[in-house]
């Protein structure tokens, strides 16, 4: 009932705005439906903590990995519809767009909501990979929808590669429905449905699943922004608008990775940890080199924020590597600090360029004399993101590290390291002449409208009081961990 | 019967890989577009003869859906943009039309190595077509990797596509009815999707540019 419940609010959200010509009313209608299954989720999790919930004739469920997905789906999706309204007032008295196209932005962010929360929420690994396919077919639409050149380029590669990429992972998934039939003996008993596709999984055919496993690496992986299909990413992120931006690289990336911890067990039980671990170590270093080398030059300040979400989801698939339950739970906790994050800086950077007008990082600077406030969380986010203490991020990679160092892997932590201090040079560099600089003596500093910064400054605040006490989350974090360590 | 069972299944397959390779052979979009319709047709009857063969009526109704969306909807979607562009035809491939058949052979061998660990696990006449399946996804991605054309690339991607449906029936005779519907609409709706970024990027300008993906770089 809860998980319908979960469901049915963004649905009802879509027909209302489906229904009705654009009024700001809508997008805080939007809001408040984030909210409420945020609220869900959070009692979802509670009562998953006991025993996994089933819905709609088992072809819902949810256990405490779901819930987690759809608290973090919920934070981030609240803190994106809560700039809609500003967003959409913003493009349409700049004549970006017109009411028409925010009726259609609406209803495409709340189907790509919907469409993540079944992913997150389906017991059937192949439901999974539809709906996360047809979360590209919502998301294109958003990424060009200020119709430049610009974003239409980037639509356009993000659908080819993504469609392409994920064609990959149906293989996958149907060469481990292939399997289990083959494991089953019988066509009846095999239905890619999760517990039963577990409770085969021990008797998988290795070849197949080794192969199944590969291009389900590969074709998530795509929608990860791992390596090696990671191109569309940077330019999917630049063009899109700043909440859509954040919804995309908050938690979309996340959600794709969740099918990959979900596979990623099947493979574990199917052939033992080392060729899981193999394929996730090697996409998972070189999506963080990648991401480190692109750092370091980077120009434009959406998109260092979207090679920072590749360097993020390298740091998600070492942790995935390694497969402890403290690696699991420092990684679901990484998710969570990761989404908040990145929100939070790609929200502010939509306000920066709606200031600045450019998201050239040379020509912005003195950011911080101008509007102290909007800077001044720019420059505590950009510290959240570089994994400082007291933010989460700094105790799920602190924890992350731990668990490589306790399975021997301390090889995998000295790249890390090296590739996090040269990141944080970098952000911290190309930060620094963006809030300080300057040429901007003769402007006196105006304040940023409360809707925007309580809702930034209260994510920040999130994240600090997550990394200081993970203890409310711990229990769910592990009871999360242990569903995907067979 | 058995024998004609096998004999129609081993024909529809091979017509999806040989209509797969035509489109690497063919320039004009019209004669591809042609070819991907057969292709819809023998991939429909794949499913269809999979289904007669073993009772399942849900295979049935999926070939009716592939015959209906692989079969004519897809292929009257790109001919309508194909009228819209004239310079559509693949006019400069950055591989060669017989250089490329040349590949699509290696390809083809390519998948039976890989294909033949994969059937090995349950040997029948239907699994052991599944190369040819392999094959076609190669040739797809070998399309979108070498065309410029906005269209070429498309059809690459519905390759792909078909490809995988193909060894999705050769191997498990399906995946469950929900799967194969969703996985038809997403394939749909991925076509709608390029075709209305054609239609708006050729408003805005040129499409070619655009499709190239020059702009956006570091």
């Amino acid at each position: 009932m809860l998980i319908i419940a979960i469901l049915a609010v963004p649905l009802a959200m879509t027909l209302v705005a489906a229904a009705f010509a654009w009024r700001a009313w809508i997008g805080w209608a939007s809001a408040a439906s984030s909210a409420t299954f945020l609220g869900l989720g959070i009692w979802l999790s509670v009562r998953t903590l006991s025993a996994p919930q089933w819905a709609l004739h088992h072809s819902l469920r949810a256990d405490s990995l779901s819930a987690f997905m759809v608290v973090v789906i919920g934070t981030v999706s609240l803190l994106a519809t809560l700039f809609t309204p500003r967003t959409m007032r913003q493009e349409i008295s700049s004549g970006v767009t017109t009411a028409r196209y925010a009726r259609h932005y609406v209803v495409l962010m709340q189907v790509f909501i919907t469409c993540m929360l079944v992913a997150v929420l389906t017991a059937n690994l192949g439901v999974l990979w539809v709906s996360i396919e047809a979360t590209t077919i919502a998301t294109t639409f958003l990424v060009s929808h200020r119709r430049t050149d610009g974003a239409f380029e980037a639509s356009w590669k993000y659908v080819i590669l993504c469609s392409v990429g994920i064609a990959l992972a149906f293989l996958g998934t149907v060469l481990i429905y292939y399997a289990q039939l083959h494991a089953s003996g019988s066509a009846h008993s095999a239905s890619l449905d999760w517990t039963s596709v577990m409770s085969l999984a021990p008797h998988l055919d290795p070849n197949v699943t080794r192969l199944a496993f590969a291009l389900l690496v590969v074709g998530y992986g795509t929608k990860v922004g791992l390596v090696p299909m990671h191109s569309w990413l940077p330019d999917a992120h630049s063009q899109a608008p700043a909440p859509v931006s954040a919804l995309m690289s908050g938690v979309l990336l996340s959600v794709a990775f969740y099918a990959l911890l979900r596979f990623r067990a099947v493979a574990e039980a199917a052939l033992g940890p080392a060729f899981p671990r193999a394929l996730l170590l090697v996409v998972g270093i070189a999506s963080l080199l990648l991401a480190t080398l692109m750092l370091i030059a980077q120009r434009d300040l959406k998109r260092m924020l979207a090679y920072s979400s590749i360097e993020h989801m390298g740091l998600l698939a070492l942790g995935a590597a390694v497969a402890s339950p403290l690696a699991i739970a420092a990684v679901l906790l990484h998710v969570l600090g990761h989404g908040i994050t990145k929100s939070v800086l790609f929200l502010s950077s939509g306000e920066i360029y709606s200031l600045e007008g450019t998201t050239e990082m040379d020509k912005i600077s003195g950011l911080l004399a101008r509007r102290p406030t909007l800077a001044g969380i720019f420059g505590f986010a950009v510290l959240s993101l570089v994994a400082l203490p007291p933010f989460s991020l700094f105790v799920s990679e602190l924890t992350m590290a731990r668990a490589e160092v306790d399975a021997g892997l301390w090889w995998v932590v000295v790249i890390s390291l090296v590739c996090l201090s040269v990141i944080f040079a970098a952000l911290a560099s190309h930060t620094r002449t963006m809030l300080m600089g300057a040429g901007a003596e003769s402007v006196a500093p105006t304040s940023s409208p409360a809707s925007i910064t309580v809702p930034l400054i209260g994510a920040l605040v999130a994240c600090v009081a997550l990394g200081a006490f993970s203890w409310p989350l711990q229990s769910l974090l592990l009871h999360a961990a242990q569903v995907v360590i067979p | 019967m058995t024998s004609t069972y096998i004999a129609t299944l081993e024909l529809a397959a091979g017509a999806v890989l040989l209509s797969a390779v035509m489109t690497l052979w063919r320039r004009g979009v019209r004669s591809i577009v042609s070819m991907l319709s057969l292709q819809g047709v023998a991939l429909a009857a794949v499913a269809m003869v999979l289904g007669r063969h073993e009772h399942e009526n849900a295979l049935l109704v999926t070939g009716v859906l592939v015959l209906v969306v692989k079969g004519l909807v897809v292929p009257t979607l790109l001919r309508r943009v194909s009228r819209l562009d004239p310079r559509s035809r693949e006019s400069r491939p950055l591989v060669n039309v017989p250089a490329s058949l040349v590949f699509a052979a290696a390809l083809i061998v390519l998948a039976y190595v890989v294909g033949t660990r994969i059937t090995a696990l349950s040997p029948t006449s239907a699994t052991h077509l599944a190369p040819l399946g392999l094959a076609t996804v190669l040739v797809g991605y070998f399309m979108l990797v070498t065309r410029r054309r906005a269209v070429s690339k498309i059809v690459g991607l519905i390759l792909v596509d078909n490809g995988i449906a193909l060894v999705t029936f050769l191997l498990t005779s399906g995946v469950p009815l929900i799967v194969e519907l969703g996985s038809s609409l997403d394939v749909l709706l991925v076509v709608v999707v390029l075709q209305f970024l054609m239609v708006s990027m050729r408003r805005h300008s040129d499409t070619d540019r655009l499709t190239e993906m020059k702009a956006l770089h570091d």
